[in-house]
């Protein structure tokens, strides 16, 4: 399929780039849901076509077609660098792309068993006595489990002589049980909220054994309608891992994107709080907090071989001992800031222009336990799952809802807390982190629906973290 | 390349009496001159194709996508549907397919929309940059047509083609930042300089802003703002599947709201944006949510419907079977006030141009967190006074509506951007007499 992109990125040279790029992308998913011991959702998709990016001067321009004959492919290119000269109406300063190594190479995702290999019936199966297992429980009213995965086959072509094929094949899933009071509904989630999704085949989602923790599930989602409210004030908080990894997500992860950071992204996902001028002395955190964007960890969400831009799949410091030390970048972004490029420029699917996306951006596992952690605390709130998120547009001030919490009074946990909250402000929160689990509780936990971008791309995401301990958190915040 | 409709006419026939089947095509061209720092830096262009096919083999259902139009690509779709379909067990609550239904062939594109030019683009983006050359502005405009057939095997057919543009931006300087937004059918109604100057004007209006305590205020939301909140009660509360299942606030016939309130789903009309029928081919019609405070009816498609004992609004959309059924031609009627009136009757309040980030807590009570941005001015004594940093709030989205909050409704009805898009709500400004902050930059 080289062979299409390379038409493409002719027919954009001869219409006056002077670079241009093209993925051609062939691809399938499926997604099942099963609602209440039903089929619910059965979609299978196949898609195939190209997006063509085209440098006029300083200026770009992208165009992406399902119409992948001759034609289609030559009017795609052409068409990319007409865009790129119209951008030129109203041009930025000239830049360079920043050098990467131009390559001919191959990738895939280890993979056991393809998803798509997997028989439907198996799969279904396994989600009806899921739900089955979910409705066991009489105030769950609502149970729904869910299997999906994407396989992808992309062919990059550059006109710097970039020949790159890539095989990458993501899978997971997961299961939620709402129970619904007078007033209320109450949820819980299974392995977190939307499910967990890693790099790799179906073996994942036999890894996670839903089953076994159907019941338990249900249980706690029962328990919740009858459960205290969360106490508000002022206290310790203690977040489990895949809740600690959204908040890595969306108080790290976006506001080290180097595209924000450069106001790229200023009237729609916002900029950041962070200063390039600061990059090496601005403290992110405490000393526990070591951040990195590690494309290259097996199984996790953000891993690939190479970027959409032919970059090499990097492991990049981002945070070390609290002080703030790295970025996200593409070609462009890393050029016009005059740091390497770190190969995070992606686009979703075809029919989007590549742009600085999170790979995996986890943090490191320190030396503790959740067990320690619980017996150190003399007053606070062990929260789980996230249920609800929200931050601002430099990703300072935030409010994230959880799931299920549990009170934590002299060292024990007590009662289970209904709603529970907290709120803060980035890099406050950050340096109150005191402690942080270690490698036997760290995931790599992956967000499948990260949106950016207009018109808005979703990407996925890895996020390792373990649990870890915040102090004097704001908790307990309600409408 | 065949017409939507030709194409869903084809798989429907290649699926033959193997299956009942319905096919829904969509053909068109979006493309988007973004801007920040002032200059244009991502400009982007699609020709799309999406095809999607339900088929159910004696109660046995399955969906599938592509977007490859030859006769070989479709035949193979329609392979795989039908044999992810066998697999299958029977499906209790499948609805059927739409009988065949009176839908006009409707056309709501504009010419001016489908032949917009990368070149024409630009000229807006620069006719916003130019508002004020001082500043630093970002944003987008757009163009968008399309082309939708369906077709399904009782012989049922539809066709329909519309069109959208818009400029949506903001300008910034050091310490704030001010947005302007416009929407419509028809690019050459879209005003880059005149919308530059709303967000410029508000940008400049915005520094030297201060720290407000958070607390209980009463607000003026701008039309931004207010289709913010129309949207999360039609997604989580008059969503038909949510209310069969318990998670809605919704009660029909019961008044929910003050009494000024009145909410359609109205998708006729010159400035109507999208189809007039759903991914079901249920035509789509003027629904009335709201009546004068009082919640009157639920949308559906023909799953919800069928649980519910109803028949669908013709709300089914291609994510349905995740979300459930969703009005997206949302219409708060407006009064009769303009927005300096509605400021006057403010004693202390604060101004807000529009909502960000907003994350619903629990879709029962409709508490929802989420904050200010490009815009939040202090309103002292009838009159905007001070600049305000951001705030956050945590409120019950129904409960602002509810009866006696509602202190005043402006004539300013426009499309207005929301949390999920441009084109999807129209709404004016609203005062409201109570609104919950619950912190601000500092915490």
């Amino acid at each position: 399929m080289f062979e299409n992109a390379v038409a493409a990125v002719e027919a954009a040279l001869g219409a006056g780039a002077v670079y241009a790029d093209a993925r051609y992308i062939e691809g399938k998913s499926e997604s099942i849901e099963v609602f209440n011991g039903s089929v619910r959702q059965l979609d299978r998709t196949e898609s195939a076509g190209i997006g063509v990016r085209a440098l006029v001067g300083s200026s770009w321009g992208f165009f992406g077609t399902h119409d992948t004959s001759s034609t289609g492919l030559l009017a795609a290119g052409r068409r990319a660098s007409e865009i790129a000269k119209a951008s030129a109406a109203v041009p930025g300063q000239p830049f360079e792309l920043a050098d990467v190594p131009v390559v001919e190479a191959d990738y895939e995702t280890p993979h056991d068993e393809s998803l798509f290999e997997v028989p439907l019936s198996e799969k279904v199966d396994l989600l009806v006595a899921v739900t089955g297992a979910l409705r066991d429980v009489e105030e769950v009213r609502l149970a729904t489990a869910t299997v999906a995965g994407w396989d992808t086959h992309k062919w990059f072509v550059s006109s710097q002589g970039h020949r790159i094929h890539q095989h990458l094949v993501e899978t997971g899933g997961g299961f939620s049980a709402t129970a619904i009071g007078d007033d209320e509904t109450q949820i819980r989630s299974y392995p977190q909220s939307f499910g967990q999704y890693e790099t790799g085949g179906f073996e994942t989602v036999r890894r996670w054994d839903f089953l076994s923790n159907a019941p338990r599930i249900a249980d706690e989602a029962a328990s919740l309608l009858t459960a205290s409210q969360c106490p508000v004030g002022e206290m310790t908080v203690i977040l489990e891992a895949s809740q600690l990894a959204l908040q890595i997500h969306e108080s790290v992860g976006h506001a080290i994107e180097l595209d924000r950071i450069l106001g790229w992204e200023a009237a729609f996902a916002g900029t950041s709080h962070l200063k390039l001028e600061e990059l090496g002395k601005h403290r992110y955190g405490s000393s526990l907090m070591n951040i990195s964007a590690d494309a290259t960890l097996p199984g996790a969400l953000g891993t690939f071989g190479y970027d959409d831009e032919g970059t090499p799949a990097q492991n990049v410091p981002i945070v070390n001992e609290g002080i703030w030390v790295g970025v996200l970048s593409g070609r462009d972004s890393a050029a016009r800031a005059g740091l390497p490029p770190g190969g995070m420029a992606r686009g979703d699917g075809y029919p989007r222009m590549p742009m600085v996306r999170m790979t995996n951006v986890g943090l490191a596992p320190g030396e503790s336990s959740l067990d320690e952690m619980i017996a150190e605390t003399e007053r606070g709130v062990l929260m789980s799952t996230n249920r609800s998120w929200s931050i601002d547009d430099k990703r300072l001030n935030f409010q994230f809802g959880c799931e299920i919490g549990w009170e934590i009074e002299d060292g024990k946990l007590t009662r289970r807390v209904k709603n529970p909250t907290y709120t803060g402000i980035t890099p406050q929160f950050w340096g109150q982190l005191d402690m942080l689990a270690g490698e036997a509780e760290w995931v790599h936990w992956g967000t499948p629906n990260c949106g950016k971008g207009q018109p808005i791309q979703v990407a996925h995401t890895g996020h390792s973290a373990s649990p870890g301990r915040f102090a004097r958190v704001r908790v307990g915040v309600t409408g | 390349m065949k017409g939507a409709r030709e194409s869903a006419e084809r798989i429907v026939e290649m699926v033959g009496d193997r299956a009942e089947a319905e096919a829904y095509v969509r053909i068109g061209r979006g493309e988007l001159t973004r801007f920040a720092n002032s200059f244009i830096h991502q400009n982007v262009g699609e020709d799309y194709l999406n095809i999607r096919l339900r088929v159910s083999s004696n109660g046995s259902v399955a969906a599938v996508t592509g977007d490859q139009g030859s006769d070989d690509a479709m035949a193979a779709l329609v392979e795989t549907g039908l044999a992810v379909a066998a697999t299958q067990p029977i499906d209790p609550d499948w609805p059927g397919i739409t009988s065949p239904a009176d839908i006009p062939q409707s056309d709501f594109s504009s010419v001016s929309t489908i032949e917009a030019t990368p070149d024409q683009r630009a000229a807006e983006v620069a006719a916003f940059v130019g508002a004020d050359t001082a500043l630093v502005a970002a944003g987008y405009c757009d163009t968008d047509w399309f082309d939708i057939g369906f077709a399904n095997s009782t012989g049922h057919g539809a066709t329909s083609r519309g069109s959208r543009a818009t400029i949506d931006g903001i300008h910034q300087t050091d310490e704030s930042a001010g947005s302007g937004h416009a929407t419509s059918v028809d690019f050459s109604r879209i005003d880059g300089a005149a919308i530059g100057s709303i967000a410029a004007d508000r940008a400049r209006r915005g520094t030297n802003a201060f720290d407000l305590k958070p607390g209980e205020y009463q607000v003026v939301l701008a039309p931004e703002a207010v289709a913010t909140i129309a949207l999360f009660l039609g997604f989580y509360g008059f969503n038909g599947r949510a209310y069969n299942e318990g998670q809605s606030f919704a009660a029909p016939g019961e008044t929910q709201f003050d009494d000024s309130v009145s909410l359609a789903d109205d998708p006729s009309g010159e400035s109507a944006l999208g189809a007039s029928f759903d991914l079901e081919g249920t035509p789509k019609t003027h629904q009335l949510l709201v009546d004068r405070g009082v919640t009157t009816m639920l949308v559906h498609d023909r799953r919800s419907a069928r649980r519910a004992g109803t028949v669908s609004t013709g709300h089914g959309w291609t994510e349905s079977s995740k979300y459930g059924p969703i009005p997206g031609h949302l219409v708060v009627s407006p009064g009769s006030a303009s927005v300096d009136e509605l400021i006057s009757g403010v004693d202390r309040g604060v101004y807000v141009a529009s909502f960000n980030y907003c994350r619903i807590l629990d879709p029962k009570t409709q508490v929802v967190t989420g904050l200010t941005r490009n815009g939040t001015f202090m309103i002292e004594n009838g009159a905007i006074t001070d600049a305000v940093t951001n705030l956050r709030f945590t409120q019950s989205f129904s409960k602002s509506w509810e009866p006696g909050n509602v202190l005043g409704l402006g004539e300013d009805l426009r499309y207005a951007d929301c949390e999920f898009g441009a084109g999807l709500v129209r709404a004016p400004s609203m005062h409201l007499g109570s609104w919950n902050f619950t912190g601000g930059a500092a915490g």
